[in-house]
């Protein structure tokens, strides 16, 4: 394996220092002569832990007209991820051995990002059997987050024997929070845009009903949840509440919030472009207000970008027919500068778009600063650089983002996984 | 010297469009498109040489065959494509409708469809004017325009009028834009509902909201009539027929109570019995008919308008 | 003879062709002529064009009134939904058409316009009349003539001819709409 040093990047809010690469391990840091190693010049750079994405959709298999194993790994590595969650409703859906190891082994074989595949709660996304959880646990993909997003796991006598069932393995089951029947046929979310613009709402209490009947399940059988893309005000502040709640007992909630929830809102629903359906749906001011304090405060404790891809006939068509969802891998990292960097510092965006999804994830590899000893996942960033976001210029296979013509703040130049690069100059490596 | 009077919009998807100039201008031109209508020869050659495509994803001969007339008597060339046993019954998606009407050459396209929003969506892929003849619970901008229409050819004007609209609110795009044109206009607008079918948000809408159908009456200029329809029941919007008939239908007793001048208006198609007692819809009051003639006049002086501002 | 037309300084622009007394005194011999064409005005009907076609319509019937106590049918006949240029000039607001008693059927109808230009106006005048009924024949009476026919029509009845160039403006002005009676050509710049 090739040798790396790296020369003059900043490490996070740091002081600038060179890192050294051997067999995929950080071997120094500080001032690294670099003899027979390629170097690269980070002068400029800020050094992060490679990104880890607790919630993408890589559609493989099933969609692959949409986004492939490999396309998302390189939409991911380019957006500064070692690490991506994949979720579980794909076709056939997530909910055997046989399928998590298969995504796993794709993951690995395109080998631009650690693919670590998420299981399904339920047999068919279903609701209603567990799926065999424990045997997607000891597959070779070693699952240990469960999710049946794309839907909520509302029979509350099921999430209450789910949350019960993974804490024999250390698992944790991830909820798409929607009441469906307060849902049933809703187009975006419930208020002054959804009146005006004549489509049936997607109520916030649809959501925040089901975190507060959760949050109070896991604190009953003393079990790990993690809510998926928070999208309320309410949800955050019942998530406050849970946080104080649990801390000091068994059970325990995480919660992550998408790149688009922290910055777009349903006012852009009004020329009923499809690129702006989503679920949970783009909501109103007060929201995204809610959801960045609480970002930076750690209520909520991790960026997930929901990476959603859809083929176009999907998305250009009538609203009322489209697939909700938005791509995120590419741009995530941008959004988030761009909205939070003075508040969180690079420490904080580490701390919520690495660190704090690895832990949540289990992933002992990733979630480092780059440190002596540690596995070289990590990604170099020119926080000045601008770009314009052009649908067909990204990696994906899918051209379904709200930011297309937009320009952004903060490029992943390189991008490092287990020691090779992923990326390089901002190009995909391979 | 004629003053130009292009309504100033490339489409009319919403009533909101509309500012008060380009709506009176509608209402003065259908008045004298409604006088062509007494004469012999109804034809004008106006749009000789333009192509109208009724495109209706969902059933209504009333509304296709009045924009058809009033296309036809502009002398306009009609094409109507309709949902049943044609490629859009077969799933061709409404883009590549919309790219085969582009090559047709339509100079206008109006769409009636059951999804909110296809009007927009139509709008980027068609050079020619868009016009919403219903889109979902979105809007019926024609439809107000007619209602309008109506009310001033019975009362003489719409600035000042009390008017109430009555029904199921929430689903209604006729109530959308009749709220968003009657505003432009000056009128004062009470919507009356169970509070099951108003919308969340509705606060924000220039108009007043009540629950009690009895106090609004006696003060009514107008009273506007939606359909409420049955399957709403079996989700629960209310209880029963019965039971909406009683507190929110007009029937005779009710309809005593309206002042002497009050009329009752009905978009169609009725639920008689329902939202509306029969003696009433075909009582001197009631407007329902002269509303379906009103809507070939205004679609006339729509298309015009429209169809006039293009080169 | 072309008219040119400098601007008096801090007045209006243009020039004034015909002042107040000056238009009273063509109706007046427009109307006589009328009288004699016709017969004194036998199966005859005066239709304005709108807009100022309408007033010197009333106008020249009142003449006729006042010398011969003769009363002409007047009505309006709007030709919005008729022109040919809706394309080019786009859509105008249409104006109101109203047939004086009796119609049009088996009578003479002379339309009456303020000025005479490219002919376009009188053609959709003329197909207007054609889904109105059949008059027995149609005659035109203007106020102006200024040249530049673009169609074989020609005015029975001219109160004045100004050969104008193109791009300069002949507008006339009547109490009934414009507060004031004259005749005005201005300049293109000058409008």
């Amino acid at each position: 394996m090739t040798d790396y040093v790296i020369k003059g990047a900043r490490i996070l809010d740091g002081d600038t220092a060179d890192l050294s690469i051997q067999d995929g391990v950080v071997v120094e840091v500080g001032r690294v002569a670099g003899h027979g190693a390629e170097v690269i010049d980070a002068d400029g750079l800020v050094a992060l832990p490679g990104l880890v994405d607790l919630h993408t959709h890589l559609r493989e298999p099933g969609r692959e007209d949409a986004e492939t194993v490999e396309s998302g790994s390189r939409a991911a590595a380019l957006g500064g991820y070692t690490a991506v969650c994949a979720m579980a409703n794909t076709s056939p859906v997530a909910d055997t051995a046989g399928v998590v190891e298969q995504v796993w082994r794709l993951g690995r074989e395109a080998g631009l990002v650690d693919v670590r595949p998420v299981g399904a709660v339920t047999v068919g996304l279903g609701g209603e059997h567990l799926a065999e959880l424990g045997a997607m646990a000891d597959s070779a993909a070693r699952v240990r987050m469960f999710s049946d997003d794309g839907f909520c796991v509302s029979d509350p006598r099921l999430m209450r024997r789910a949350l019960e069932y993974v804490k024999a393995f250390d698992g944790v089951i991830a909820q798409h929070a929607e009441e469906p029947r307060l849902t049933a046929t809703s187009q975006m979310h419930e208020g002054v845009t959804s009146a005006r613009l004549g489509m049936p709402g997607w109520p916030a209490v649809a959501e925040e009903a089901i975190i507060a009947r959760d949050v109070l399940l896991a604190e009953h059988v003393g079990a790990r949840l993690h809510v998926c893309h928070v999208s309320t005000a309410g949800g955050v502040e019942i998530l406050r509440w849970a946080k104080r709640r649990l801390a000091g007992g068994p059970g325990a909630v995480t919660a992550e919030v998408t790149p688009h929830h922290l910055s777009l809102t349903d006012e852009l629903v009004e020329g009923y472009d499809p690129v702006y359906k989503v679920n949970p749906p783009l909501r109103t001011e007060a929201d995204v207000a809610a959801l960045r304090a609480a970002l930076v405060e750690g209520v909520i404790d991790a960026v997930a970008t929901d990476h959603a891809p859809h083929a176009v006939q999907d998305k250009e068509c009538e609203w009322a027919y489209a697939r909700p969802g938005m791509l995120g891998l590419e741009t995530a990292l941008s959004i988030v500068i761009g909205a939070l960097l003075d508040e969180l510092g690079w420490d904080g965006v580490a701390e919520r778009m690495s660190r704090a999804p690895a832990r949540i994830a289990g992933l002992a590899d990733h979630g480092h600063d780059p440190a002596p000893g540690r596995p070289a996942n990590l990604t170099l960033v020119d926080p000045d650089a601008e770009w314009t976001v052009d649908p067909a210029a990204l990696a994906s296979r899918s051209r379904n983002t709200p930011y297309a013509g937009m320009r952004l703040r903060g490029r992943v130049v390189a991008t490092f996984l287990y020691g090779r690069p992923t990326v390089l100059d901002g190009k995909a490596a391979r | 010297m004629t003053q130009r009077t292009h309504l100033g919009v490339r489409h009319l998807l919403s009533a909101a469009d509309l500012d008060r100039d380009a709506a009176k201008a509608v209402l003065d031109t259908a008045t004298e498109m409604a006088a062509m209508a007494g004469r012999e020869v109804k034809k004008l050659p106006t749009l000789r040489g333009r192509t109208v495509v009724n495109l209706f994803y969902e059933d209504s001969t009333r509304t296709r065959i009045s924009f058809e007339a009033a296309a036809k008597r502009l002398s306009a060339d009609v094409i109507n494509f309709s949902a049943k046993g044609s490629s859009v019954s077969k799933g061709e998606s409404l883009k590549d409708t919309a790219l085969t009407l582009q090559a047709m050459g339509a100079d206008a396209v109006v769409i009636r469809h059951s999804a909110s929003g296809a009007p927009h969506r139509l709008a980027q892929w068609v050079d020619g004017a868009v016009i919403n003849a219903g889109d979902g619970m979105h809007e019926h901008p024609t439809q107000a325009l007619l209602d309008a229409y109506t009310m001033r050819s019975r009362h003489g004007r719409v600035e000042g009028l009390k008017v109430v609209i009555v029904g199921d609110v929430l689903h209604s795009r006729v109530a959308r834009s009749n709220v968003h044109l009657l505003h432009t206009l000056g009128a004062h607008v009470t919507l009356v509902a169970p509070p099951t079918l108003l919308p969340v948000g509705v606060e924000a809408w220039p108009a007043d909201v009540s629950y009690d159908l009895d106090a609004a009456l006696p003060t009514a200029d107008v009273v506007m009539m939606l359909r409420v329809q049955r399957e709403r029941m079996g989700d629960s919007f209310f209880p029963s027929e019965r039971e909406y008939a009683r507190r929110y239908g007009l029937d005779a007793h009710r309809v005593r109570t309206l002042p002497d001048h009050g009329i009752v208006m009905h978009p169609g198609p009725m639920n008689r019995g329902m939202e509306i007692a029969p003696e009433v819809a075909d009582s001197a009051r009631s407007t329902i008919v002269e509303q379906v003639r009103n809507g070939v006049s205004v679609r006339m002086a729509v298309l015009y308008l429209m169809l006039g501002g293009m080169s | 003879m072309a008219y040119r037309t400098p601007a008096a300084p801090g007045g209006e622009p243009g020039k004034i062709i015909a002042s107040s007394a000056d238009l009273a005194r063509i109706l007046d011999r427009i109307a006589h002529q009328i009288l004699e064409k016709t017969d004194g005005g036998r199966d005859t009907l005066l239709l304005g064009i709108p807009t100022r076609g309408v007033p010197l319509a009333r106008r020249l019937a009142a003449r006729m009134e006042a010398f011969e106590q003769f009363k002409m049918p007047v009505g309006g006949l709007d030709v919005t939904l008729y022109r040919d240029d809706l394309r080019l000039r786009g859509a105008r607001a249409v104006g109101p058409t109203d047939l004086p008693a009796g119609g049009v059927d088996g009578r003479l109808v002379i339309l009456v316009d303020d000025v005479l230009f490219s002919g376009r106006t009188i053609r959709a005048a003329l197909d207007a009349l054609a889904d109105l009924g059949r008059p027995r024949a149609v005659q035109l009476a203007v106020l102006v003539d200024r040249g530049h026919r673009e169609l074989p029509i020609r005015a029975d009845y001219v109160g004045k001819n100004i050969p104008t160039a193109l791009d300069e403006s002949v507008r006339v002005r009547l109490t009934e709409i414009d507060g004031t009676d004259e005749i005005r050509i201005t300049g293109k710049e000058e409008v």
